[in-house]
């Protein structure tokens, strides 16, 4: 099963290098072969939020001032149970007021059959979002 | 925290930790059955105590120094100093010697504890079953259950399994280590073809229903993974992560809605994970840019990365296809790829092409029972308009055929044929 992990942050990162221990934390992550991908976000400042209200999308950009919880970046990866991602990341070397957030990903295996449909729905889409991002790819 | 999820979270520290720990015991006490039962009694102590403190800020230093004292106490205790030789080996030199080895049983060396207790667990002398039971066991920290649960196997069978493969290895006196230059090619395929046992045992679920069993695929994809962080020098095993990372991605495309298998070029490429294939690419790269001449796996790998850069059907690239089955066939000449190969060629430069190669492969006495031989047949025969013959290929494979479904199928495309 997979998880997406999460880092909430009460202020922005700003073109900080990730600290040694970090490295030295992710480094243990690919050691055991768990760590599909790990990203971390660029200040709110270069994004934008779309609201949707009547079927309207408002567009906001960025910083969101007004958030005190910004996501800053994260962390996909390979577990056995979600204990095990609990466990691995309490150790994540975080001081500053952060939190993570661990959600686990839907599978296609968790949808079983009436919800096959949902699930190819869900690949869809997931394959629509990835053909608009990835047309830079080799 | 209530009581059963604290088991939970102890268990998974030990999911996370044994391995580690068992390979550096090993390094120690020279025998993976001791060092596993030191490492047992380390994670019950840890049941017990954690439970009333919490876990510890570093549970695997915790887990390792309760092992370590275990060791300690079995050793004073062992009767006679040719018991303690036996077991410490040419390390017993110093008047405390206990303390001074168990002192070297730190990080640096754990990495390659960990490749050797690999090389161990995949040892010849052990048959194919143990290796992957002990593999699972030792460096997946899967406890028995879960082992018998993944393999649909009762659980004193596989733990049987488990201890005659230790007592093998105790009496082989096979060494902690990994192995020299002459011998080395020859026991990595081993550990190789282990994992990716482990691997299509979840892929195509050998025994049993239909289903995937993903918790097997992704257990060898970790271990792949791990295998080629301690050994990146290795083109075959970033090859071999590159193939299970490519196969896997395809894995929710290969069932169809009524759980029936859908063949590849069939598949719905919406469905296709691109995580896992751009993380396949990359395993790929890597083996290319070693330099050595692409292995088994690495050559699979690159004709599983054919198919993934198409983004339809249509648009595979049949003619790479077929050169790279013309690598693979000369590295692992079986009739199996050499039929693959005929299709490649089939597919690439027509299908009269594909019916000679394989009409070359008709006397191979291995594939006098194999019904893809008659079925690949068929279908170029059809292509060529040669329906007569296509049809009695199809029937015969329908004999042949293992389950239903391809019987129907092939059956189908016979009737088909009869109607041309």
């Amino acid at each position: 099963m997979r998880f997406l992990v999460m880092v909430k942050a009460t202020q922005e990162w700003d073109g900080e290098l990730p600290t040694a221990e970090m490295g030295a934390f992710n480094e243990t992550l690919v050691r055991d072969g768990i760590l599909l991908a790990a990203e971390g976000l660029q200040p709110s400042s270069k994004g934008a939020r779309i609201s949707f209200a009547n079927a309207r999308a408002a567009v906001t950009d960025g910083p969101f001032a007004e958030t005190k919880e910004l996501i800053a970046g994260f962390w996909i990866v390979q577990a056995r149970s979600k204990e095990e991602v609990v466990e691995r990341f309490s150790h994540c070397p975080f001081e500053r007021g952060e939190s993570l957030e661990i959600r686990q990903i839907f599978e296609a295996e968790d949808f079983s059959g009436s919800d096959e449909m949902v699930a190819n729905r869900l690949a869809r889409m997931r394959e629509h979002n990835r053909a608009e991002t990835s047309n830079s790819k080799p | 925290m209530t009581r059963p999820e604290q088991v939970r979270a102890i268990e998974a520290v030990w999911g996370i930790e044994s391995p580690r720990l068992v390979a550096a015991l090993t390094r120690v006490v020279r025998d993976v059955g001791l060092a596993e039962e030191f490492a047992q009694d380390a994670f019950v102590a840890a049941l017990s105590q954690w439970a009333s403190d919490g876990i510890p800020r570093n549970p695997g230093a915790w887990l390792m120094s309760v092992a370590k004292r275990r060791a300690i106490d079995y050793f004073r205790r062992a009767e006679t100093a040719e018991t303690k030789y036996r077991l410490l080996g040419h390390e017993l030199q110093t008047e405390e010697p206990e303390e001074s080895i168990f002192a070297a049983l730190d990080d640096d060396y754990i990495a390659d504890d960990l490749l050797r207790l690999m090389f161990v667990a995949c040892h010849p002398v052990l048959p194919v079953e143990a290796r992957v039971a002990l593999t699972l066991r030792l460096l997946g920290g899967l406890s028995t259950t879960e082992i018998a649960r993944a393999f649909l196997s009762s659980e004193p069978a596989i733990a049987q399994r488990i201890v005659r493969a230790k007592r093998s290895l105790a009496a082989a006196r096979v060494p902690f280590e990994v192995p020299d230059a002459a011998q080395r090619t020859q026991r990595l395929a081993s550990v190789l073809e282990v994992v990716y046992l482990i691997f299509n045992e979840g892929y195509s679920a050998s025994s049993g229903d239909d289903v995937l069993r993903p918790e097997l695929m992704q257990e060898a994809l970790r271990l792949g993974r791990v295998l080629a962080e301690l050994a990146p020098g290795e083109s075959e095993v970033h090859g071999l992560v590159a193939l299970m990372e490519l196969q896997s991605s395809r894995a929710r495309a290969r069932i169809g809605r009524s759980g029936e298998p859908v063949l590849l070029l069939d598949q719905d490429r919406a469905r296709w994970d691109q995580m896992l294939i751009r993380r396949g690419f990359a395993a790929l790269g890597r083996a290319e840019r070693l330099g050595q001449s692409l292995g088994p796996y690495a050559l699979q790998a690159a004709i599983a990365a054919c198919h993934a850069r198409a983004r339809t059907a249509k648009e595979t690239d049949w003619a790479r296809i077929a050169a790279l089955y013309d690598a693979l066939a000369q590295v692992h000449p079986t009739p199996v790829v050499r039929l693959n190969r005929a299709v490649a060629v089939g597919m690439a430069f027509g299908p009269g092409s594909g019916l000679e190669l394989v009409d070359a492969l008709l006397a191979e006495p291995s594939l006098k029972a194999y019904h893809l031989l008659p079925s690949v047949r068929g279908d170029l025969l059809e292509k060529l308009r040669r329906f007569g013959e296509a049809r009695a290929e199809f029937e015969r494979a329908a004999a042949m055929a293992h389950n239903a479904r391809d019987r129907e199928l092939l059956l189908a495309r016979a009737a088909r044929c009869a109607r041309a």
